[in-house]
């Protein structure tokens, strides 16, 4: 079964073709990594699929056409969470968290209806942090401002999640938390599309890779085919650790290849 | 701490923002008589209200209800949508910066009304002179958000809006250099400077169905102000028309703006300062801002008029001497806070 599907998907921006030509066919339920180096066109794939940019080709979701559907419709399948967690004023985190709510109609947190104040406690329980409710997004450390932006994500309980390095610059203990977040809501029937750059992370929880180099798909398939050796030296130019802890994947960058 | 310790918390900031709002109004409600009863001829608040609702001598209801009746009105309505443009386009760029004035849209609307007045195509009671200052305003506006592009920086957007008025500074002074009657070119400089003087219910009747209307096309737009505090991909990826969104704005501000300034000439500050008088009490929601930053505008202007009238001098001060000479020092003071912004230094 494919839930997400991509057909001669292509991105210009201005005369330069930065996507070329772009086949997915991606089910429910399921935790695709997309990886590449940098300029590869990870963040591009991911605001093509997301709408946020003029593409070329077509994006079924759900044997919908992604060109026939509303802003707001488009905008209740794709939750997507941008690099950085940006927010522009000191707001209350639970204000934050409740904007997930904002496709559905809810556009006011202080008077949400009972439907979208469930659904906005259910995805801060999910990531913990239901206790940060109150607190200004801006006086929050960096891993509690990431969670709030996966609560106000997983709280638009989308059928697809796109995530753009949604781990960069938090410390171990919350990348994790952060991974095992969307992996959660992978579990329970959402397709999560992570951009990473953290290889281990990608072979470890991912259900399946997809590799970008220079606008194309070159490799993609189970972390241990798409990641293959020959993959790493090719793409990446690096060689790596393999091996296998507690029956999960590790991979881990060692060295450039020549 | 449980989720119904949350919920108390957000009521108790709402009942917060409630009780703000009932005091501003209040407060506007105060100034709007202090504005009535004064002048050179002084009347108790009692008297005022007295006169408003027919009662009192002849001579107190003709003052109150023909003289100083339209010059309050315009004072509230052109305060409150100065207040609300500001807090509007702060919220519109995510920037405590932003206003109308630092943009250049007072003044080009001025440019817009001095051209028409100075060829001669209509006096300053026809709806020609709003109109032409609407249109003007909003080129300036559009050209502004233009030339600074998406998620632009406050220097640029600050440069832009200096060179903004900049040009309609000199495009005015050129109309007015061009402007072959002298009563016309006297007229033209004394209503730039921004007053409240003398107007009349006709002026009333000339500013506020645009002002209105910029305030309904502004206050439409709230909740996607605050979609918009994620940034403006964030805010599509949610649902919102991020390119609509900018039209309305400036759309919004250009009729109120236009309006205001085709009756009274050029009062500025009074949109930057307003939304930054309420962040301490509201808080820092966009959405939030708009209507208490309408309110506390009022308030300024009405204040501001109340002072020209009260300050001792020979001649007359004009109100929009008032709000410059009183809003630069506080421009100054916000610059000084978002050095580090603006410097482009490591935040």
């Amino acid at each position: 079964m494919t839930f997400l599907v991509t057909r001669d998907l292509s991105v210009t921006l201005g005369s330069r073709r930065v996507l070329h030509d772009i086949a997915l066919a991606l089910p429910p339920r399921h935790m695709v990594a997309l990886v590449g180096p940098n300029g590869a066109g990870k963040t591009t794939l991911l605001r093509a699929l997301a709408g946020l940019l003029p593409a070329d080709g077509a994006v079924e979701v759900g044997g919908v056409a992604l060109s026939s559907l509303s802003l707001r419709e488009r905008a209740r399948r794709f939750a997507y969470l941008p690099q950085g967690h940006i927010v522009h004023w000191p707001l209350p985190a639970r204000d934050i968290v409740a904007l997930g709510r904002y496709p559905h109609g809810a556009t006011d947190p202080a008077r949400l209806p009972a439907r979208d104040a469930e659904a906005v406690r259910r995805a801060m329980q999910a990531v913990d942090v239901v206790e940060l409710g109150d607190r200004r997004v801006t006086e929050l450390s960096g891993g509690e401002r990431g969670r709030i932006a996966l609560a106000r994500v997983l709280a638009v309980e989308a059928p697809v999640i796109l995530a753009d390095e949604p781990t960069a610059a938090l410390d171990p203990r919350y990348q994790i938390d952060v991974i095992k977040g969307l992996r959660a809501a992978a579990d329970t029937g959402v397709l999560v599309v992570v951009v990473t750059h953290d290889l281990g992370l990608a072979a470890r929880f991912s259900d399946s890779v997809l590799v970008l180099e220079e606008g194309r798909l070159v490799s993609q398939g189970s972390p241990a085919e798409a990641l293959s050796e020959r993959v790493l030296t090719e793409v990446f130019r690096i060689s790596a650790y393999r091996a296998e802890y507690q029956r999960e994947a590790v991979i881990v960058p060692w060295s450039e290849s020549r | 701490m449980s989720v119904h310790d949350v919920t108390i918390t957000a009521e108790i900031a709402a009942r917060r923002r409630i009780s703000s709002a009932a005091a501003l109004a209040a407060l506007v409600g105060l100034l709007s008589l202090i504005s009535l009863g004064i002048g050179p001829v002084r009347l108790s608040p009692v008297t005022v209200i007295e006169a408003l609702f027919g009662g009192g001598s002849d001579v107190a209801q003709t003052i109150v209800r023909e003289i100083r009746l339209p010059r309050t009105i315009l004072a509230l309505a052109i305060g409150a949508i100065l207040g609300l443009s500001g807090a509007a386009l702060q919220g519109l760029l995510r920037n405590p910066l932003a206003s109308p004035s630092l943009f250049g849209a007072p003044q080009s609307a001025a440019f817009g009304a001095v051209l028409v007045i100075a060829l001669g195509l209509a006096d300053v009671r026809s709806y020609a002179l709003p109109v032409a200052a609407i249109v003007a305003a909003f080129g300036s506006v559009f050209a502004l958000l233009a030339i600074a592009g998406r998620n632009a920086g406050l220097l640029i957007l600050i440069l832009a809006g200096l060179a903004i008025s900049s040009l309609a500074g000199a495009a005015t002074a050129l109309a007015m250099n061009l402007s072959s009657n002298p009563f016309v070119v006297l007229e033209i400089a004394f209503w730039l400077l921004g007053s409240l003087e003398d107007r009349s219910f006709q002026h009333v009747a000339l500013a506020l169905p645009f002002i209105a209307a910029g305030a309904i096309v502004l206050f439409s737009q709230r909740h996607a102000f605050r979609a918009l505090s994620l940034g403006e991909e964030t805010a599509q990826s949610l649902g919102v028309d991020v390119g609509r969104l900018r039209l309305f704005v400036i759309a919004g501000v250009a009729l109120g703006v236009g309006g205001a300034v085709a009756v009274t000439g050029t009062i500025g500050f009074i949109g930057l300062v307003a939304p930054h008088l309420m962040r301490p009490l509201i808080g820092h929601d966009p959405a939030r801002l708009l209507v208490p930053s309408a309110l506390s505008g009022s308030a300024l202007l009405l204040a501001a008029d109340i002072a020209v009238r009260i300050i001792p001098s020979t001649s007359d001060i004009k109100v929009g001497v008032l709000t410059s000479i009183i809003g630069v020092p506080f421009f100054l003071y916000l610059i000084m806070r978002e050095r580090r912004a603006l410097g482009g230094g490591v935040a």
